[in-house]
């Protein structure tokens, strides 16, 4: 028993290691269009842990993602030459965590639908307000971004996924893990005793924010073109929302197969039958929220259950006919 | 000694007053029972205590320094606690995580991982809930769930124990267990102040009773004078 758990401890960790060796030696020996994909596939998965880490530890649903998204590809943009790449993400990091802060002191009272409503008419209010800006005041459209090659883009964002991972990791571990889901199941509760709800969301939010605003100056490289309305794109609110519903959240693992499998499934569909894309994606999302509410994940631990009943009966049958047998003779 | 002060606190809800003008003290030890008729404004004056609303008027001084006005965190922080008329564990974690819980964030100043663990240990075994700590608390009976949420308020060391009915819906057995609990509470040296309605308890373990109507303190004395005051019999039982 006890060397079945230490397997079950050490399983997991060695899996993540080969896959995490298996990524970094890829662009060794994959052709081109395969780190393409997998830098697309990356990004959302980053965006999903990203939204994950707040909105699946506190309960609140947020859709202001394409927020911080947009602010990471539109700093590229303003900043394009100025900073080194590094910097800039950092830079870009920053002010997506400063606007979480703004956007979360205001809103972070409501809850439930209005928390999302509002994340959600966020994304459009600085859409609008940069894109009247840029018409009005600075009289150009805008900018252009220099490209970085596809290659250093995958590692960037491998990296920014592992530490990510990392990051939910500790905090899960941490007191403050146990704080939140106090927070998820009954802040009421938590509050009265002695957990300080408001700046933990709040600053969650922002750390959240800071790892989406540096994921989107990475892809703005690969752009070329960015102005306020291809940036602040309500469907990066969508996506990893969805995603992560799609994967379950209840294992770090299933935003993380969500967004790939919904990735890729978007590829797919999109160069094949780009008309019935957004039909399929819709009958996917409804056939989850309907019959698999905790995702795949859900789905897998639902599987894996019913197998174990059906084999334990057969098991004791086989044990307990054995011992007919012996009695008989 | 005086540890709570209560002074003139009111609370409308529109045009409903809720609280109006409450004066009350609380001495350090005692057991104080809060009684009175359903919408009487029990819990409203809790929910201002405990700082989960905002007074429109009035202040409450604990251990000499004004809560009102402090978010609910900072003053369980520094040392008062309360518990809900509907029951608040946390559904999903576990009874020694609720405790914990209580124990890592509620006390006054940074505890270590470990220290929280002696002292969470050592209040399920005051509680009688040592055996359950492994146990999801959303799982256990209602008199369960009511001591889990007691053994939380408890692990982060309060001076003055709120009880909002903890009693109710309680079979007989259970509240002659818990009325021996909050005598226990009291023994250690905690203030209780309980919200009941199950009189039986109101009248042995208090030592003192405050009669609420309409939001206003109708009545204070020992049980013996309440259980003989006419405004509170009117009350109870009508003209």
């Amino acid at each position: 028993m006890d060397n079945n758990n230490k397997l079950k401890k050490i399983i997991g960790p060695v899996i993540l290691v080969l896959i995490l060796a298996f990524m970094i030696s890829l662009p060794l020996f994959a052709q081109n269009y395969t780190i393409i994909l997998l830098r697309t596939i990356l990004m959302y998965v980053a965006l999903t842990l990203s939204w994950v880490l707040f909105s699946g530890f506190t309960g609140y649903t947020s859709l202001a993602t394409a927020v911080f998204y947009g602010t990471g590809l539109y700093t590229a943009g303003v900043l394009n030459g100025v900073l080194p790449l590094p910097l800039l993400m950092l830079c870009s990091g920053l002010i997506s965590a400063v606007l979480a802060l703004i956007i979360g002191t205001i809103t972070l009272r409501l809850r439930g639908i209005y928390f999302a409503i509002f994340t959600l008419s966020s994304v459009e209010l600085i859409k609008h307000v940069l894109n009247w800006y840029e018409i009005n005041v600075l009289g150009v459209r805008g900018h252009y971004v220099t490209r970085v090659d596809y290659g250093t883009v995958y590692y960037i964002l491998l990296a920014i996924v592992v530490l990510i991972l990392i990051t939910t990791y500790l905090i899960k571990r941490s007191r403050y893990g146990l704080a939140l889901s106090g927070i998820k199941s009954c802040e009421e509760a938590a509050v009265h005793t002695g957990v300080n709800a408001t700046a933990l969301k709040v600053l969650l939010f922002a750390l959240s924010a800071f790892f989406i605003g540096m994921t989107g100056t990475v892809m703005a490289t690969g752009m070329l073109y960015v102005d306020s309305i291809i940036a602040f794109n309500l469907n990066y609110s969508f996506f990893p929302t969805l995603m992560a519903i799609f994967g379950g959240m209840s294992s770090m693992f299933g935003p993380i197969i969500g967004a790939t499998v919904f990735a890729y499934l978007q590829e797919y569909l999109i160069t094949r039958s780009p008309d019935a894309y957004m039909f399929i994606f819709g009958l996917v999302m409804i056939i989850t929220i309907l019959y698999l509410p905790d995702g795949l994940v859900g789905l897998y631990v639902r599987i894996r259950e019913l197998l174990l009943q059906k084999a334990i009966p057969q098991i004791r049958r086989k044990i307990s006919g054995g011992k007919h047998a012996n009695t008989a003779s | 000694m005086q540890i709570l002060q209560v002074e003139g606190l009111s609370k409308n809800f529109g045009g409903l007053a809720a609280v109006s003008g409450v004066d009350l003290q609380v001495e350090s030890g005692e057991i104080l029972g809060l009684i009175g008729p359903n919408g009487a404004g029990k819990t409203t004056l809790f929910n201002l205590i405990s700082g989960t609303i905002a007074p429109n008027s009035g202040k409450v001084i604990f251990n000499n320094e004004v809560i009102s006005g402090l978010k609910p965190h900072a003053i369980c922080k520094k040392g008062l606690v309360r518990t809900f008329q509907s029951c608040k564990t946390f559904p999903g974690m576990s009874v020694y995580q609720n405790v914990l819980l209580g124990a890592l964030f509620g006390s006054p100043g940074k505890i270590s991982r470990e220290q929280a663990d002696v002292e969470t240990r050592e209040i399920l075994e005051f509680t009688e809930l040592a055996e359950l700590s492994d146990v999801p608390a959303e799982s256990l009976t209602l008199e369960k769930q009511k001591k889990v949420e007691v053994a939380r308020a408890l692990a982060t060391k309060p001076k003055l124990l709120m009880l909002d009915e903890m009693m109710a819906g309680l079979n007989p057995t259970e509240v002659a267990e818990s009325m021996e609990l909050v005598r226990k509470i009291r023994d250690k040296g905690i203030t209780v102040i309980m919200i009941e309605h199950v009189m039986k308890a109101i009248m042995n373990i208090c030592e003192r009773i405050i009669v609420l109507d309409h939001g206003k303190k109708i009545a204070e004395g020992t049980p013996e004078e309440i259980s003989k005051s006419k405004t509170v019999i009117e009350i109870y039982l009508g003209e």
